[in-house]
C-alpha cells in the first residue's frame, strides 16, 4: 500500500516536472511582452524545483527496483530477487524507460547547474528556456509512450532478470556517464539558440560556454572510453571497437564536440569562426539526439538495442527534427550575426585549428555515411547489408593521419600573424627527432606505411608537446615560485599527449596483434609466441546467480617459475536462461595475454582461443589523459564559481 | 586575374574537391558491403555473383547438423526450404545452438559456406534482426510476433 502510494507520487512528480519545464520553456515569450521582473526572479527557483521532481521521480524509481517491487511492470521485466545489490541499482537504468528518466534527470541537472553560473539573468532565462524546451520534449517521450511507473498485471515472485552480460560493474557506470556528456552537449547547444535569438556571439559568450563544452566532451571521453574497454574484457572477442553503429553514435558527437572545442577557442581568442562555432553546436546536440534515436528505436540490432517499438522511434524521430530543423533554420535567418571583418593569416595557431576542425568534420561525415547507408538503402530497397570496418579503417586512417600532424603544430605556434621562419625555427627541434624516429622505424621495423607514418606522428606530438612545456616552464619557475605551466597548456599538453599514447596502442594492436584457437586437454601445455601455458584443470564453481565452468591456466615465464595462473570462464546463468564466456587476461605494459574459453568437455578437450595484444593497454591510458586534460581546463573556473558562490 | 575570375575557379576547386572526396567514399563503401543472404536467395542465385564476395548468410541451425571435429565445427543454415552446409574454424558464441537463429560472414566457394565469423543471437528476445524478419517471411518463426 504505501509502496503503492509512493509510485503514485513518483508519476506524479515526473508529471509536475513537465510542468514546470513547460512554463521555463515558454517564460522568456511573457517576460518579452510585459518586461515583467517578477517574472524573471521566478526563473532560478523553477529550475530547481524542476530538478527536484526529476530527482524524486527517479529515486523512487531506483526504489522499487531495490526493493524489488514487481507491482511495476517495469521492474517485474529487468530484476529479479537474486540480482546482488549494485546491479539492482543499476538495473534501474538498463532499460529504456528507466534510462530515458536517467537523461532527463541529467539534463535536469545540468539546468539546475546553469543556475549558478554568472551568466546575467536576461541571457541565462533564454538558455534554460531552450533547456525547458528540450526537457519538455523528452519528459513528454517518456510520459506518452515510454512511462517507467506503469503497473504490472501479473505479479511474478522473482522477476525476469537481467541480461547477464550486463551485469558488470563497467557497465554500470557507463550509462550514466555517457549520458552526461551527451545531455551536456544540450548546454552549449542553448547557448547557441539563446545567441542566435538573443544577439551576442562574441567572446564572452564563448568564454561563458567553453567550459560547459569541456563538461560534456571529458564524459563522452571517459563514457566511450569505458565502453570499449568492457566491450574488451567482457564481450570476449578480442577487440575494443567494432564499428558498430551504436559505437558509431557515440563517436560522431565526439568528434564534433572535439572541433567545437577548438572551434570556441577560436572565437573566444580571436573573435572569428562565430558561424562555424553555433552550427558545431547545433550540429553535436543533433547528432547526440541521433545516437538516442539509432539505441532506442530498434532500427538496429547490437548489443545495445533495447527492446522494439516503432512508436517511440517515431517520437524521437520528431525531436530529432524539431531541434535540427528549426536551429539551422533560425541560423540561416540570423546570418547577419555572424559578421567577422578580420582575415586569417596562413601560419598561425588559428588556420591549423581550422584545418582540423575541417577534418574532424569530415571524419563525422564518413563514419554517418556508414553507419545511415545500410539503414537507407534497406528502407528504400529491401535490400539488407552491413557496412565492414574495412569501410571506416580505409577512409579514416589517412584523415586521422592528417589530423596528428597538425594536431602537433597546434599548441606551439602563436596566434595570429607568424613568419615562416620564426615557426620553423620553433619547431626545428621536432621535425629533426620526427624525421629521425622515420628513419629508425624504417631501418629496423617492417612496418607497413600507415604504421610507420602513425608511430611518427605519434612521436611529432610527442616532441611538439615537449616543446611546449619545456619552452613555458623552468627549473627556477617550478622550484622557486612554485609554477608550473597555467591550466590550459597543462590541458593542451595532457590531452594531446593523450591522443599521441591512444594512437600508438591502437597501431600497435591493429598490426601486431596474434591469435590462436585450439583444442586442448588438462595437463597439455599451449605455447603461444614465447608464453608458455599449462592447461591445469577443468573446475565447475557456483556463484550467487550463475553456474561457472572455469579452467585453470599456469603460466610460466622463462625461468620456469609460476607467472600467474588465469581462469577463463564459461557462466551459465540458469534464471536468464543464457551462457556467457568471462575472459581472462594477463596484463602488461607491454602486452596483454587475453584468453576466452570455448565449449568443451572432458572427453573431446576444449577449446581456446588465446591473443596477444601488444601495448593495448595505451589506449585506455590514453583516454585517461585525454580526460585529465579536460580536467585540467575545466577545474580553474569551477574553482572559481565555487569561491564566488560560497562569499556571496 | 580579375577577382571574378578567381572566385569562379576557388568555386570550381572546392567543387572537384568535394566530388572526389564523395566519389572516393563511395568507392571505399561500395567495396566494403556485406550483403545478407538466406539459403533460397543464395541457390537461386547465379553462382558467378558469390565469387570472391563476402557475405553474410543467415538462417536457423538445421537440427541435429553440428558436427565438431578438433576446432573445426561443420553444420547447416536452413531457412526452411533451403540449406547450405557451414564450415567455420574457431570458437563458437556462447549461444550457438541447434534450431536458433544465426548469421555466419564468410565466402561462398564451391556450394559450401566458408565462415570466419559467426553471430548468434545475444538473448531470448532477441535475434539478429536479419534472420527473425526473413523467419517470418517465410512463416517459420517461433518467436513473439
Amino acid at each position: 500500500m504505501l509502496f503503492s502510494l509512493l509510485i503514485d507520487f513518483g508519476h506524479l512528480t515526473l508529471v509536475l516536472c513537465l510542468f514546470s519545464s513547460f512554463f521555463l520553456m515558454v517564460l522568456p515569450i511573457f517576460n518579452s511582452q510585459f518586461e515583467n521582473d517578477f517574472l524573471l526572479k521566478t526563473v532560478k527557483p523553477i529550475t530547481k524545483l524542476s530538478f527536484i521532481f526529476s530527482l524524486i521521480s527517479f529515486i523512487i524509481l531506483m526504489i522499487g527496483f531495490i526493493f524489488s517491487d514487481f507491482s511495476i511492470d517495469l521492474v517485474a521485466q529487468h530484476s529479479h530477487t537474486l540480482k546482488p545489490l549494485i546491479y539492482k541499482i543499476s538495473g534501474t537504468w538498463a532499460n529504456h524507460e528507466g534510462s530515458l528518466l536517467l537523461w532527463i534527470l541529467i539534463l535536469q541537472f545540468f539546468a539546475f547547474l546553469l543556475t549558478y553560473s554568472s551568466v546575467p539573468i536576461l541571457f541565462l532565462s533564454k538558455v534554460l528556456s531552450i533547456q525547458g524546451a528540450v526537457s519538455s520534449a523528452f519528459l513528454a517521450l517518456c510520459l506518452f509512450s515510454s512511462n517507467p511507473f506503469l503497473r504490472s498485471n501479473t505479479f511474478p515472485t522473482q522477476g525476469a532478470g537481467l541480461n547477464p552480460i550486463l551485469q558488470d560493474l563497467g557497465l554500470a557506470f557507463h550509462p550514466p556517464i555517457l549520458y552526461v556528456g551527451y545531455v551536456g552537449l544540450s548546454v552549449s547547444f542553448s547557448f547557441s539558440i539563446a545567441a542566435l535569438i538573443n544577439g551576442g556571439i562574441d567572446r564572452i559568450w564563448a568564454k561563458w560556454v567553453r567550459p560547459w563544452i569541456m563538461i560534456a566532451w571529458v564524459m563522452l571521453t571517459l563514457g566511450i572510453g569505458l565502453g570499449s574497454f568492457w566491450a574488451y574484457y567482457e564481450l570476449g572477442w578480442g577487440g575494443w571497437w567494432f564499428w558498430d553503429p551504436v559505437e558509431n553514435a557515440a563517436i560522431m558527437p565526439w568528434l564534433l564536440t572535439t572541433a567545437l572545442i577548438h572551434s570556441v577557442m577560436v572565437l573566444e581568442n580571436r573573435n572569428q569562426l562565430k558561424a562555424w562555432t553555433i552550427l558545431l553546436s547545433i550540429l553535436s546536440f543533433s547528432f547526440s539526439i541521433l545516437g538516442t534515436f539509432i539505441v532506442r528505436s530498434g532500427i538496429i540490432t547490437s548489443v545495445h538495442s533495447f527492446a522494439t517499438d516503432p512508436k517511440r522511434g517515431l517520437i524521437i524521430l520528431s525531436i530529432l527534427g524539431i531541434f535540427t530543423i528549426i536551429p539551422l533554420t533560425l541560423y540561416v535567418f540570423k546570418k547577419n550575426l555572424f559578421n567577422t571583418h578580420r582575415n586569417f593569416n596562413i601560419i598561425s595557431k588559428e588556420s591549423t585549428l581550422i584545418i582540423n576542425n575541417f577534418f574532424l568534420v569530415v571524419s563525422t561525415l564518413i563514419i554517418l555515411t556508414g553507419t545511415l547507408y545500410p539503414l537507407g538503402l534497406e528502407y528504400f530497397t529491401n535490400k539488407q547489408i552491413t557496412v565492414g570496418p574495412p569501410y571506416f579503417i580505409s577512409t579514416l586512417t589517412p584523415i586521422m593521419l592528417i589530423i596528428m600532424l597538425f594536431m602537433g603544430l597546434g599548441p606551439i605556434i602563436n596566434w595570429r600573424e607568424n613568419t615562416f621562419r620564426n615557426s620553423i625555427l620553433k619547431i626545428l627541434p621536432s621535425i629533426i627527432l620526427s624525421f629521425l624516429l622515420f628513419f629508425i622505424l624504417i631501418v629496423f621495423y617492417s612496418l607497413s606505411f600507415s604504421a610507420l607514418l602513425g608511430y611518427t606522428f605519434a612521436g611529432w606530438i610527442f616532441a611538439n608537446v615537449a616543446i611546449l612545456v619545456l619552452s613555458n616552464t623552468s627549473i627556477r619557475k617550478i622550484f622557486i615560485e612554485y609554477k608550473f605551466l597555467s591550466s590550459n597548456q597543462t590541458a593542451v599538453s595532457l590531452a594531446h599527449l593523450g591522443i599521441a599514447v591512444f594512437a600508438i596502442g591502437a597501431i600497435s594492436d591493429s598490426f601486431f596483434s596474434k591469435e590462436v584457437t585450439l583444442r586442448s586437454y588438462p595437463g597439455e601445455n599451449i605455447t603461444i609466441e614465447n608464453n608458455v601455458l599449462k592447461f591445469d584443470s577443468s573446475i565447475q564453481r557456483i556463484g550467487p546467480n550463475f553456474i561457472s565452468n572455469t579452467s585453470k591456466l599456469i603460466l610460466y615465464d622463462n625461468a620456469g617459475q609460476i607467472k600467474t595462473i588465469l581462469f577463463p570462464e564459461k557462466r551459465i546463468y540458469p534464471i536468464e536462461q543464457q551462457t556467457t564466456s568471462e575472459v581472462a587476461i594477463h596484463r602488461q605494459f607491454k602486452r596483454d595475454l587475453y584468453i576466452v574459453l570455448g565449449d568443451g568437455n572432458k572427453n573431446s578437450g576444449y577449446t581456446f582461443r588465446i591473443y596477444l595484444k601488444p601495448f593495448i593497454s595505451l589506449i585506455w591510458i590514453g583516454c585517461i589523459l585525454m580526460v585529465l586534460g579536460g580536467a585540467f581546463a575545466i577545474y580553474p573556473k569551477i574553482k572559481l564559481r565555487i569561491k564566488s558562490w560560497i562569499s556571496n | 586575374m580579375n577577382p571574378k575570375l578567381t572566385r569562379l575557379l576557388g568555386l570550381l576547386m572546392f567543387i572537384s574537391f568535394i566530388a572526389l572526396g564523395t566519389f572516393l567514399l563511395l568507392s571505399a563503401l561500395n567495396s566494403n558491403i556485406v550483403y545478407f543472404f538466406e539459403p533460397t536467395k543464395v541457390i537461386n542465385k547465379d553462382k558467378t555473383f558469390f565469387d570472391g564476395k563476402r557475405i553474410r548468410l543467415g538462417g536457423l541451425v538445421a537440427n541435429g547438423s553440428i558436427n565438431r571435429n578438433g576446432i573445426e565445427t561443420i553444420f547447416i543454415i536452413t531457412d526452411g526450404n533451403n540449406s547450405i552446409e557451414v564450415q567455420y574454424n574457431g570458437l563458437l558464441p556462447d549461444l550457438f545452438s541447434e534450431n536458433q537463429g544465426v548469421i555466419a560472414e564468410g565466402f561462398l566457394i564451391e556450394n559450401t559456406f566458408i565462415a570466419d565469423t559467426i553471430l548468434a543471437k545475444h538473448d531470448e528476445n532477441y535475434m539478429p534482426r536479419e534472420v527473425a524478419e526473413s523467419l517470418k517471411s517465410k512463416g517459420v518463426w517461433k518467436g513473439k510476433p
